[in-house]
């Protein structure tokens, strides 16, 4: 099975997608959030210098995309530090934000300090939803913070994660990211990973709900006059064959946690029997090319059937393996989004469930250092 | 579609809202965008290393010919500038 050939693998590519998550602080409660549910067990956040340091290693070996998030990026202080050096490496800098704490003096100093690009995240059109999602009066804030973006010139991406609770609300979350001058829209249909994990069957969509919002999304592409694009983030439950999940794990994705675990992409820390390095006594280079967490789902030598023998298998990389883990309880195997999968009917039963209202409501768990230290005590 | 008239006097910029950049690690220039990059080939990476608004498209086909001792350059210069116009990579200024 393993010919010579195969079991000497190609030399990885740069890790040209660098995400550093700040913080796991966030005056947020999304119930979406894909951060771990268990963050409140992280350990102390990375200094400034750690940060630095980072960000050259990265740099030289060849990052060039960075995204600074979290949590929210805003709540660190030296966040205008890690921009100037990040420009001064030449790094194209993108700001994943909430927009709280953006204000003036802030979002001058960013752009003095050479940030490129900010993505302001909505969680609804309307300031009802989108503060109930978020647990927070935040909306009003929101729609300034997106006028000062445009006012100091930055192009923005504005995102709104999509779920069973306003989904329905894609026409006017379009109108508002027109009107607000976005030069880009993601709506991201939710992943299921962390936060969002735990309240899946809250957030699932119907087959309907999807179908309704992808029509609008079309219809309001057609319409003349509007330079806006669009990313429709599909939901891969109502898929059949899964997502080429960071285009393969340890291909071009590398993102250091809070506090310093480098990961392959964001959610892989939940996957069991890896072990993942840190910054913190590793070098970058060591991290992305010799460490065992990023190398053993690189190639296909991992895969199990039906993957292995797929001709797909070079297309998607068998799907996301958080995926895999979360339904299946196996990592390696198949994503069960692939209707190949033996594991497939775990998918189709929760989508068919969504069809159905819920027999009996649940309650939606926020995401908050409380229900943190609730759900691991 | 907004029709891009150009013509040898037109002079081409890197569209605002792209960065055009070498890249030692991919051997070859990139353009930087939100959350996005384009990988560039030879060819596309010297012509829009030239796109500076000042240099005019004869302008450039000519220091291409003189870089590397060619002829014969002027359909492919504005060939690519054409597409690149339409991918609103490049802005030409009025």
């Amino acid at each position: 099975m393993n010919s010579p050939a195969v079991a000497a693998r190609a030399k990885p590519g740069p890790p040209l997608w660098l995400l550093l998550e700040l913080t796991y602080r966030c005056p947020l409660h999304c119930v979406f959030c894909y951060n771990p549910t268990d963050f409140m067990r992280s350990g102390p956040e990375l200094a400034t210098e750690d940060w630095i340091r980072v960000l050259r290693e990265a740099r030289a070996l060849g990052s060039v995309q960075l995204g600074l998030s979290g949590g929210e990026p805003l709540l660190r202080e030296d966040l205008e530090l890690i921009v100037a050096e990040a420009h001064r490496l030449g790094f194209y800098i993108n700001l994943i934000t909430s927009g709280v704490g953006l204000n003036e003096a802030r979002i001058r100093a960013l752009k003095a300090a050479g940030l490129d690009h900010i993505q302001l995240s909505f969680q609804d059109s309307s300031r009802q939803m989108n503060d109930f999602l978020s647990s927070t009066r935040t909306f009003e804030l929101k729609s300034k913070v997106a006028a000062l973006i445009k006012q100091y010139d930055f192009p923005m991406v504005l995102n709104v994660v999509l779920h069973r609770l306003n989904i329905d609300h894609v026409e006017e979350i379009l109108e508002m990211a027109h009107r607000m001058g976005a030069e880009y829209v993601e709506l991201a249909n939710t992943q299921f990973y962390g936060w969002a994990w735990q309240n899946r069957e809250q957030l699932m969509p119907s087959r309907r709900q999807v179908e309704r919002a992808e029509e609008t999304t079309r219809r309001f592409r057609e319409r003349a006059g509007r330079p806006m694009r669009i990313f429709f983030v599909v939901p891969d439950y109502f898929e059949r064959r899964p997502k080429a999940c960071m285009n393969g794990l340890g291909s071009i994705f590398l993102t250091v946690t809070p506090d310093g675990t480098a990961l392959p992409c964001h959610a892989a820390r939940m996957l069991p029997g890896l072990e993942f390095p840190n910054v913190r006594s590793a070098s970058m280079g060591h991290i992305w090319f010799e460490s065992s967490g990023f190398n053993h789902f690189r190639g296909d030598e991992w895969m199990k059937e039906p993957c292995r023998s797929c001709p797909e298998k070079a297309r998607d990389f068998g799907g996301c393996r958080c995926q895999a883990y979360l339904v299946t309880g196996d990592a390696a195997n198949a994503d069960p989004v692939c209707d190949l999968s033996p594991h497939h009917a775990l998918v189709t039963a929760v989508v068919a469930r969504a069809e159905q209202p819920p027999i009996e409501e649940k309650p939606l768990i926020f995401r908050s250092p409380a229900n943190s230290s609730t759900l691991y005590p | 579609m907004k029709e891009h008239a150009v013509n040898g006097a037109s002079r081409p910029i890197i569209e605002r809202r792209f960065r055009l950049q070498w890249e030692a690690a991919q051997n070859s220039h990139v353009l930087l965008y939100p959350e996005g990059m384009i990988k560039l080939n030879g060819s596309a990476g010297e012509i829009l290393k030239r796109c500076n608004g000042e240099a005019t498209i004869d302008d450039i086909t000519a220091d291409l010919e003189r870089a590397f001792a060619t002829t014969g350059l002027a359909g492919e210069v504005m060939a690519f500038v054409a597409l690149a116009l339409q991918k609103q990579w490049l802005a030409v200024l009025p």
